[in-house]
């Protein structure tokens, strides 16, 4: 076979798996960024919460989960999380073991340490507000969910946005590690059609070309999202944040 | 006038540590009132204005706005206002206006310029957008409504921070020397608008460095030194032959001793 029936849609050829990895990793970065921004958030507001316990979890969590290699945590969410699930079982009556589902479990180990990264984007985005819009916010009598909503969350996104570009790209490589659980992603696919065929280079430079595309695609669907959310902005002010 | 001041504040003490900024002040505004707070920087009367609408709180002392009481409790020895729910209600009563203009800077002016009435007073869209294109008009900058505090002039954007302000419908306003961020070719145009905003009868507290607003606008001069009122009256005793030492001095910086 050539190169090009490798790759094809035809009998023997790997494009249609590889496009379906593809996506599989689009999928499971998106919902690892999903739940990282709540977590993210949450550690974010724990951070800056002047109570000094709440503080010092948050800041425990983002010493954790940025300090510690990204393949353990996935090794044990996806270990560790089907043990539990399999006590569970037991418990319940069912004898054998049960897996976490790959995906889930690859979704929530990403998501976790995606949710540091965000708490540390979204902390800085809060600290930029300008204090004063703040207190002004205050001397029109707003309460403090009214505040929340209509005057720091704008903001905290708006603040936020490259931060979280940069997040996304570094979950979507994150989520390479995931093949380790078998979750046929863009990864594992580039791997087992690799290995099948014994086309390593061939496969590995495909679903290196593919990463990039994502990569650079969603790189500019940020760059569009931060010229917009900047619109209010002189020109002197983008870029910051 | 009869009925109860539109602001009373009686014996105001506040304290940052163990500084004591505020060494018990007391002020009356009645209807109508524009109120001139002089002073070198330090003697305190900023704070004095943020005390008035809690965002500082008073160690100690009582406020009415229009004769209804800030409620205080002690907590661990500091007063702490009792209902967060009055202080919000208080405070969308008094109009603001800071000396950095504080606009939201993801806001168009118009947009700022509605969010208290819609969101704070609840009250319909469309009568709020149309009362605040007629204060923007008021203050000269109703062109401007749709575009982003980042793109305007100072004095453009303090004259926004009024109509923001005004929009409230307030029972009085407070100015936190709002033309000291200005460049000077743009002081005059916020002056103007508040010399009409007190032409038009509303009650004004205005901490500022600007000798002829005080003395030609304003109907009382309080000055403050050192955390307590040195002297105040009418902008002619005042600034005439009735001046007690320590003000004479201070305008003498001026140079309109």
């Amino acid at each position: 076979m050539t190169s090009l029936q490798l790759l094809g849609f035809g009998p023997g050829g790997w494009g249609a798996l590889l496009l379906l990895g593809a996506l599989i990793t689009l999928a499971v970065t998106a919902t690892a960024l999903a739940i990282g921004a709540v977590l993210g958030a949450l550690v974010a507001s724990m951070k800056l919460s002047r109570n000094l316990p709440l503080a010092a979890i948050g800041h425990a969590y983002t010493t954790v989960f940025r300090g510690v290699p990204e393949l353990l945590i996935i090794y044990l969410i996806y270990f560790g999380g089907s043990s539990a699930v399999t006590a569970i079982g037991q418990a319940l009556g069912y004898e054998g073991f049960l897996g976490l589902p790959s995906f889930l479990a690859g979704a929530l180990a990403v998501g976790i340490i995606s949710g540091a990264y965000q708490a540390e984007v979204y902390r800085g985005a809060y600290l930029a507000i300008a204090p004063g819009e703040l207190e002004a916010a205050l001397a029109v009598g707003m309460s403090r969910r009214l505040r929340l909503r209509r005057i720091v969350m704008p903001q905290v996104i708006r603040f936020a946005i490259p931060g979280l570009g940069n997040v996304w790209q570094l979950s979507l490589k994150d989520s390479a590690l995931i093949s380790v659980t078998g979750l046929a992603e863009l990864m594992r696919t580039s791997q087992v059609a690799a290995g099948s065929t014994r086309q390593y280079f061939l496969f590995y430079i495909v679903g290196g070309s593919l990463y990039l595309i994502l990569t650079s695609l969603s790189d500019r669907i940020f760059r569009r999202a931060e010229r917009q959310a900047d619109r209010s902005q002189s020109v002197a002010m983008i870029g910051r944040g | 006038m009869s009925g109860p001041p539109r602001l009373s504040v009686r014996n105001i003490r506040k304290s940052f540590g163990t500084h004591e900024v505020l060494k018990g002040i007391s002020l009356e505004a009645r209807d109508g009132d524009v109120i001139s707070l002089l002073g070198a920087s330090g003697s305190g009367k900023s704070t004095f204005l943020r005390c008035i609408n809690l965002l500082e709180i008073a160690t100690e002392g009582e406020i009415f706005v229009d004769g209804e009481e800030i409620r205080m409790v002690k907590k661990g020895g500091h007063n702490q206002p009792a209902s967060q729910k009055q202080v919000d209600h208080i405070r969308s009563e008094l109009g603001m206006v800071f000396q950095s203009f504080n606009l939201w800077s993801h806001m168009t002016i118009l947009q700022n310029v509605i969010e208290g009435p819609v969101h704070v007073l609840k009250r319909p869209r469309a009568e709020c957008i149309a009362e605040a294109e007629a204060l923007l008009e008021k203050v000269g900058i109703v062109d401007k409504r749709h575009a982003y505090p980042a793109h305007l002039s100072g004095g453009q954007q303090q004259r926004a921070a009024i109509a923001r302000a005004l929009a409230m419908k307030p029972k009085a306003m407070l100015f936190d020397e709002p033309t000291s961020a200005l460049d000077p070719e743009l002081v005059g145009e916020v002056l103007r608008v508040m010399r009409a905003l007190a032409e038009e009868g509303m009650t004004m507290l205005v901490v500022t460095h600007e000798m002829s607003f005080a003395r030609n606008v304003s109907n009382r001069v309080v000055f403050m030194r050192e955390g307590v009122v040195d002297s105040a009256g009418a902008p002619q005793d005042m600034f005439g032959s009735g001046a007690s030492p320590a003000f004479r001095q201070f305008i003498g910086h001026f140079g309109q001793a």
